[in-house]
């Protein structure tokens, strides 16, 4: 039997945005009297403000972060919310974890909820992870049998038996993760909210926690909402998404059709990933801004897609030698490929100007996962390296174009997937002549 | 099978607020003693620092005001005089300094995870507890030393500390949830406390202020609840100035009420203005 184990109705919550008057903001350095009478003067005007006579405030603007938003969700689903930064993700997810009241409309519940809104969330550092493990449940809302219950498969997840005993802030960042959620996995609740956990942790461990995370779902029948911004994580553990925008409920279906949806969507000009701008003050040679143009927006590509790579070099100091070189490096810091421009009649060896350097590769096959760009402009004659940037321009690769029907895509599997043909002859047994024939 | 569903909605948790609170009973045992166990971790001398910051201001301030200033002592020793109220006096100030941080040091919990924040201020009161009754031993060790033995209205003790406790919750309340919004309170609860120890008869009796006076020295809600500690470990000579301690014990209640109210309007909002 199964029935609506959250139901949200009308749900809208508004916030009141303050912008701060002008006049503070005038002065850079504001002497102590300044700072005394501002805040004399902002608790007068609030103070004047909570009492009856309310004036319209023009420092004050209303900003809807959640505008009637209703859907379903059955129990023992895996929905997966996501959304650009803004779209009201975790606003709808602080009120169903009932860290705040919505403004509106309403939400009804059965059962139990436990959100992971950030793990290790009421750790106390001068605490021994054993002290941690009861005060994290505590704050979980796990009784305090329910935890001694427990312990020792906590303890066995986090892997961390022999420290015990220290305090957790000499844990590595590893262990503190590993520890913070293996406390928050081993929850009973009826309904578990994650919101970002995954980008923690070593590799091992972040597959750990989404096969932990899956068989929540799947194998215990709890209901499980889970927020993200990696499309990979999501289409791996959901069938079901909500597709947030402005507020509102965009699309609630299909994972796939969702994560179309979300790719297809205009991007906000504020925010690029995919995109590299050199600090204001650099001077030389220097790399001024670099792009990598994916597949889809948002700095996501589809495996086996053509990609470019756009890098602008600033010259003021042309030399014959000039090499640049890029590489593509993994989230594990390991360097995939490398690709270098190296030119004596190249127009940046002979004049200063701002040259814009295009690489297309096209059919970028690297696995799915985390990628960054590794950049260097250097004179390999004199052995100088004029600049040198690392990290820069993060994409993500995923292999949602791209289904094995029967079982998912795993993370880590590989880290280059190259284009095969196969070929399959049958042998006839009665026939010992013949011979089998597979070639690639 | 129909189960009982959880509802949220705008001023909903109003109305399950104290069941919420008795629920999660555990988590403010968890915080208190979360709070205790860190207090006073890599110290060298750990919790003896309950015992010898009260010491020492009670040495100050016998020296200061019974033999230099030769103010009356009412009959019982002066440092017997001084601790009696300094018991209070220092639980009443740590609380009210614990108190009035306590959301602000938990921000992180309190903008991730649901529980009635009526939790933390009041388990950060528990912690001050536990430090008073530490340095309650010194009391003990000062009644020995003096031979002094105090009469029945020792009994009536546990009726005053109730009394310091309400006075500390309600004005911590009041600080705490303003302190959420208006940071400027961390400056003014230090400045509270110093004024306090000097406007609170903590060193000296209240008797020594002029009768007509006592009226209005009792609207300072800790007058009452130091005279009662006096009185009841003093006994003999010393007597409580009735209109003044009536007085007090309005304020203190009015307080609490109050300091409950005011955190309980405000504590929808914590979260969005942490």
């Amino acid at each position: 039997m199964t029935h609506s184990i959250i139901r949200v109705e009308n749900l809208s919550k508004k916030y009141v945005i303050s912008h701060q008057r002008e006049s503070s903001s005038v002065h850079q350095y504001r002497a102590l009297r300044d700072v005394i009478s501002d805040k004399v003067r902002s608790l007068g005007r609030n103070l004047v403000k909570s009492g009856k006579n309310k004036l319209p405030d023009p420092t004050c603007e209303e900003f809807w972060a959640l505008r009637d938003v209703s859907f379903d969700i059955q129990q023992g689903e895996a929905i997966g919310i996501i959304g650009r930064n803004g779209a009201g993700k975790s606003t709808l997810l602080k009120i169903l974890s009932r860290i705040t009241e919505p403004t509106a409309g309403r939400i009804v519940v059965q059962g139990r909820v436990a959100s992971l809104l950030e793990v290790g969330t009421g750790f106390h550092p001068e605490l021994t992870g054993r002290e941690n493990i009861y005060l994290n449940g505590s704050i979980l809302g796990m009784a305090r049998s329910e935890i001694q219950k427990k312990f020792d498969e906590i303890v066995a997840f986090a892997e961390v038996e022999k420290f015990l005993d220290t305090p957790v802030k000499r844990y590595s960042s590893g262990m503190y993760v590993r520890l913070a959620f293996a406390v928050a996995a081993h929850l009973e609740p009826e309904i578990l909210v994650v919101d970002e956990v995954l980008a923690v942790g070593d590799s091992a461990f972040q597959k750990k926690c989404l096969g932990k995370m899956g068989d929540v779902a799947t194998k215990e029948g709890r209901t499980v909402l889970f927020v993200s911004h990696s499309m990979q994580a999501v289409s791996q553990l959901t069938k079901r998404c909500i597709l947030l925008s402005k507020g509102n409920v965009q699309f609630d279906g299909n994972t796939n059709r969702a994560i179309n949806l979300y790719l297809a969507s205009p991007k906000d000009s504020a925010e690029q990933p995919a995109y590299y701008r050199a600090p204001a003050n650099k001077t030389g040679n220097y790399l001024a801004w670099a792009k990598v143009h994916t597949s889809e927006a948002e700095g996501i590509h589809c495996w086996g897609n053509s990609i470019t790579f756009e890098f602008a070099l600033h010259i003021t100091q042309p030399d014959a030698n000039l090499l640049f070189t890029f590489q593509v490096v993994s989230a594990f810091q390991q360097q995939i490929c490398n690709f270098w421009f190296s030119e004596p009649d190249a127009p940046f060896c002979r004049a200063p100007g701002t040259f814009i350097l295009r690489c297309e590769i096209p059919k970028f096959r690297l696995y799915m996962g985390l990628y960054t760009l590794k950049a260097w402009i250097c004179n390999p004659r004199d052995q100088t390296v004029l600049e040198k940037l690392m990290d820069i321009c993060p994409f993500e690769i995923t292999m949602h174009n791209f289904e094995r029907p029967e079982y998912q895509w795993g993370a880590d599997e590989c880290t280059y997937l190259e284009d095969a043909v196969w070929q399959i002859a049958e042998t006839c047994s009665e026939n010992s002549d013949s011979i089998s024939v597979i070639a690639s | 099978m129909k189960t009982k569903g959880l509802v949220i909605e705008a001023g909903r948790t109003e109305r399950q607020y104290w069941k919420d609170l008795w629920n999660y009973r555990e988590l403010f045992y968890f915080l208190a003693w979360r709070d205790i166990l860190v207090r006073y971790k890599q110290t060298a001398i750990g919790i003896a620092w309950a015992l010898i910051r009260p010491f020492l201001t009670m040495v100050v301030f016998t020296v200061v005001f019974g033999n230099l200033a030769k103010l009356p002592s009412d009959g019982a020793p002066y440092p017997i005089l001084v601790f009696s109220a300094m018991l209070p006096w220092q639980f009443f100030a740590n609380a009210l300094s614990e108190c009035s941080n306590s959301l602000i040091a938990n921000s992180n919990l309190i903008s991730k995870v649901y529980f009635p924040r009526l939790i933390v201020p009041s388990s950060a009161v528990l912690v001050s507890f536990v430090d008073f009754m530490i340095s309650g031993m010194i009391l003990l060790g000062l009644m020995a030393w003096y031979n002094f033995v105090p009469d029945w209205r020792i009994l009536l003790l546990p009726l005053f500390i109730l009394i310091a406790f309400a006075a500390a919750v309600g004005s911590g309340l009041w600080l705490a949830a303003l302190n959420v919004e208006y940071r400027d309170f961390r400056y003014i609860v230090p400045f509270i406390v110093q004024f306090g120890l000097y406007i609170s008869p903590v060193g000296f009796s209240s008797s020594i202020v002029p009768e007509e006076w006592r009226l209005l020295y009792s609207l300072n809600p800790m007058v009452g609840v130091i005279d009662g500690f006096r009185w009841a470990i003093l006994g003999g000579n010393s007597n409580i100035y009735l209109p003044g301690f009536l007085l007090s014990m309005g304020l203190v209640l009015l307080l609490l009420v109050s300091g409950i109210w005011y955190f309980r309007k405000m504590e929808r909002t914590f979260a969005d203005v942490i």
